[in-house]
């Protein structure tokens, strides 16, 4: 039973703590390093995307330093793997007990992240996986968008299908084709995103008047395309497209090419992101196309370090001897914008504080400028997603064997300069 | 014409399994030991090519008579220090240390190489191709074709017409006895390690040229190596050869269908001959 004295006790201590909370926090407090989980994959069929990772990484902490911030990274691996995704997210919330988690490289990564953060009331800054997949496939029921729900946590920035689709179709009208076009999708998140009847390639090519022949969905790591082959030879494509996985691209176009099938455009998804996969193919890597999400001559800068998108390709050159590639920007990116919306928090431990931060983020970063303010989005994604700007380009074999891409079609960002004009496989 | 060229790419799709499979199935046949590890070893002779080839700028085919003694000895040497000593009444231990070996192989490799997609060049042979009538065959799989039948009539030869391959029969179906005549049953196994090893250099020559391989990329190759040998049943050489072939041709034809169905279809091949010939298609004598 509760008393007049039990009453006075309890709301005078009440009142105590209310107070408290009102007043700045004890200098103590401030002096705890920042905690952000990083998940990446680094091993695996996927690990070409975490490559970046330690340059990005050791390159933040060493900024943070010099401007007298106090960070420090928890960085985990998702082997490439989904459900190790989910599990090494879970260890950053209940173990690490981190203040905010990033998250990058391909559905397969970001959705087990983000979707675990989201159930735990983790606030989670993802990129490198075009907006549809992220966002459909973390949905209960993703055939039904009435169901779809935004998310609370989980933030979003990359670009999406409809950019990659006009990027394409922009390159492909640039040279003369019959219009028919063969589809490569595997059964993946991507590839299942991209060969989608209502969101993916089929229903805008079809309104585009490009004649679209796509045999199905088949398993990565296949060894075997003659199937694929047959079906497009019997449709007299002459441009090839899809979202494939390194390995998978160099059987199919070995095996197109010895069985006299040779399409006069080729813009392949995640497949030519990287030269080494490029430069794997030999010869036959000429001409290839692909999108661009990030390059050197992406004009913009860095808002931790101020460099440019050229001296931060040349520092990570420099650093590892290794070519650039596209997911060190959005990887830099990712850290910047952590910083951002930590310095606007407030309370870090507060979830919803550091959530609030991210959803009114205002940057310009080194992919471009990222807000999620909705623009160019269906209003399901409008709150969870932000888009960054999407070219697209082509390889060109240098003369030591090396390859260069260029880029060839910026009418989605005519800001980003061109370097050169589209070129059919000879 | 399509049905054909199916049929004929299911075929030269095949023979590249029984390739994988070939090794494995020397290596069970004489030792009941099944190593985890294969599908590994035949990613690291072919970085072993890659290092002969980009290093040496040796022809592949060149590099592959490089490498082959290489991978000899370390087959030998693997299975005299390391595999002999798991061998015995129980069947764990072996799986173990393989599937522990594979572990190290691929972790090694990552350190050594990176996760880099690699391949090996094999020049203008890559995209050159021979018509027969309505089908185009590719120069390398047909190659590969042709490798695999050499493979399998070699070791048929050397395990039937010689006296290591008396040895070896004895040490497999006998080795205390087998040992009381004079054969000491651990050199025959390091000398069909190192066999397979070989085996394992040309299946690594093909895998290299055909597709891209990284470091992980070993397990995936494992399982239709091992589907293979269990569709021809154990121990059996040809029986390797037409399982890698029965293989290729379900999921060649299975793709034709919808590629969908391109890998399940040869794992449905497999699952049938398993309910209707639960020991394979052509087992060897009754273990």
């Amino acid at each position: 039973m509760l008393t007049r004295r039990d009453f006075l006790k309890t709301t005078a201590a009440g009142s105590a703590v209310a107070m408290t909370a009102g007043l700045p926090m004890p200098a103590i407090a401030n002096d705890a390093p920042v905690k952000l989980g990083y998940v990446s994959p680094q091993t695996g069929p996927l690990a070409a995307f975490g490559e970046a990772d330690k340059f990005v990484i050791d390159g933040f902490l060493a900024t943070a330093k010099t401007r007298g911030l106090n960070y420090e990274v928890v960085v985990k691996d998702s082997q490439s793997n989904p459900n190790r995704a989910a599990e090494v997210a879970k260890e950053l919330i209940v173990d690490d007990e981190v203040n905010l988690v990033l998250v990058a490289s391909t559905p397969e990564t970001t959705n087990p992240v983000a979707t675990t953060c989201e159930a735990e009331g983790m606030p989670c800054i993802s990129t490198v996986a075009p907006w549809q997949p992220w966002f459909i496939g973390q949905q209960g029921n993703a055939a039904d968008p009435d169901s779809w729900k935004p998310f609370d946590y989980a933030y979003h920035f990359f670009w999406g299908l409809e950019d990659v689709i006009s990027v394409f179709t922009n390159m492909w009208s640039q040279v003369e084709t019959n219009r028919k076009v063969g589809g490569l999708f595997p059964n993946d998140g991507d590839g299942n995103a991209w060969g989608d009847e209502t969101v993916g390639f089929p229903p805008v090519l079809e309104k585009m008047g490009y004649a679209l022949s796509d045999p199905g969905r088949y398993q990565n790591m296949t060894d075997d395309f003659s199937a694929q082959i047959n079906a497009f030879k019997s449709g007299r494509c002459e441009i090839i497209t899809g979202v494939v996985i390194p390995p998978d691209f160099t059987t199919f176009w070995n095996q197109a090419k010895q069985q006299g099938f040779l399409p006069k455009v080729a813009s392949i998804g995640k497949a030519l992101l990287f030269p080494q996969a490029v430069e794997a193919l030999g010869k036959a890597g000429h001409n290839l196309s692909s999108e661009v999400w990030w390059s050197p001559s992406h004009p913009f800068t860095s808002s931790l370090t101020g460099e440019t998108s050229a001296q931060v390709a040349e520092a990570f050159t420099k650093a590892t001897g290794r070519p650039w590639t596209q997911p060190i920007g959005f990887a830099h990116a990712l850290f910047e914008l952590a910083v951002d919306a930590v310095s606007r928090a407030g309370d870090l431990t507060d979830g919803d504080a550091v959530a609030q931060a991210i959803a009114a983020t205002r940057l310009d970063t080194l992919v471009g400028p990222i807000a999620w303010d909705g623009k160019n989005l269906p209003p399901f994604a409008a709150k969870n997603v932000a888009k960054t700007p999407l070219v697209g380009g082509q390889w060109r074999l240098k003369d030591d064997g090396g390859y260069d891409l260029v880029i060839t079609d910026n009418k989605t960002a005519p800001n980003i300069p061109v370097g050169g004009k589209m070129e059919a496989i000879t | 014409m399509s049905f054909i060229d199916t049929i004929v790419q299911g075929v030269l799709l095949g023979s590249l399994y029984a390739l994988f499979a070939a090794g494995l199935s020397l290596v069970f046949g004489i030792m009941r030991l099944v190593n985890l590890a294969h599908g590994d070893l035949i990613v690291l002779a072919a970085f072993l090519l890659l290092v002969l080839v980009t290093g040496l700028g040796l022809h592949p085919f060149l590099a592959a008579l490089v490498a082959a003694p290489l991978m000899f000895g370390a087959g030998w040497a693997l299975q005299y220090v390391l595999l002999n000593r798991t061998l015995g009444k129980d069947v764990l231990p072996p799986l173990l240390v393989t599937f522990g070996l594979s572990i190290v192989i691929q972790n090694s490799l990552l350190e050594g190489f990176s996760a880099d997609s690699r391949r090996i060049s094999a020049g203008a042979l890559e995209t050159a191709s021979i018509g027969f009538g309505p089908v185009t065959v590719g120069f390398m799989p047909l190659l590969g074709f042709l490798s695999a039948v050499a493979v399998i009539v070699g070791l048929n030869l050397l395990i039937y017409r010689s006296a290591i391959g008396r040895a070896f029969r004895a040490t497999s179906d006998d080795a205390v006895t087998a040992g009381l005549m004079g054969i000491r049953p651990q050199r025959i196994f390091a000398m069909a390690t190192g066999l397979a090893m070989v085996v394992v250099t040309i299946a690594a020559l093909y895998l290299g040229t055909r597709a891209n391989f990284d470091p992980t990329a070993g397990p995936a190759r494992l399982i239709y190596a091992f589907e293979a040998v269990i569709i021809g049943g154990l121990g059996s050489l040809w029986g390797t050869l037409a399982g890698g072939v029965i293989l290729g041709v379900a999921q060649t034809l299975g793709a034709a269908v919808n590629p969908e169905w391109q890998i399940l279809a040869g794992h449905l091949a497999f699952l049938a001959v398993l309910l209707i010939k639960p020991r394979g298609l052509f087992p060897r004598a009754v273990d």
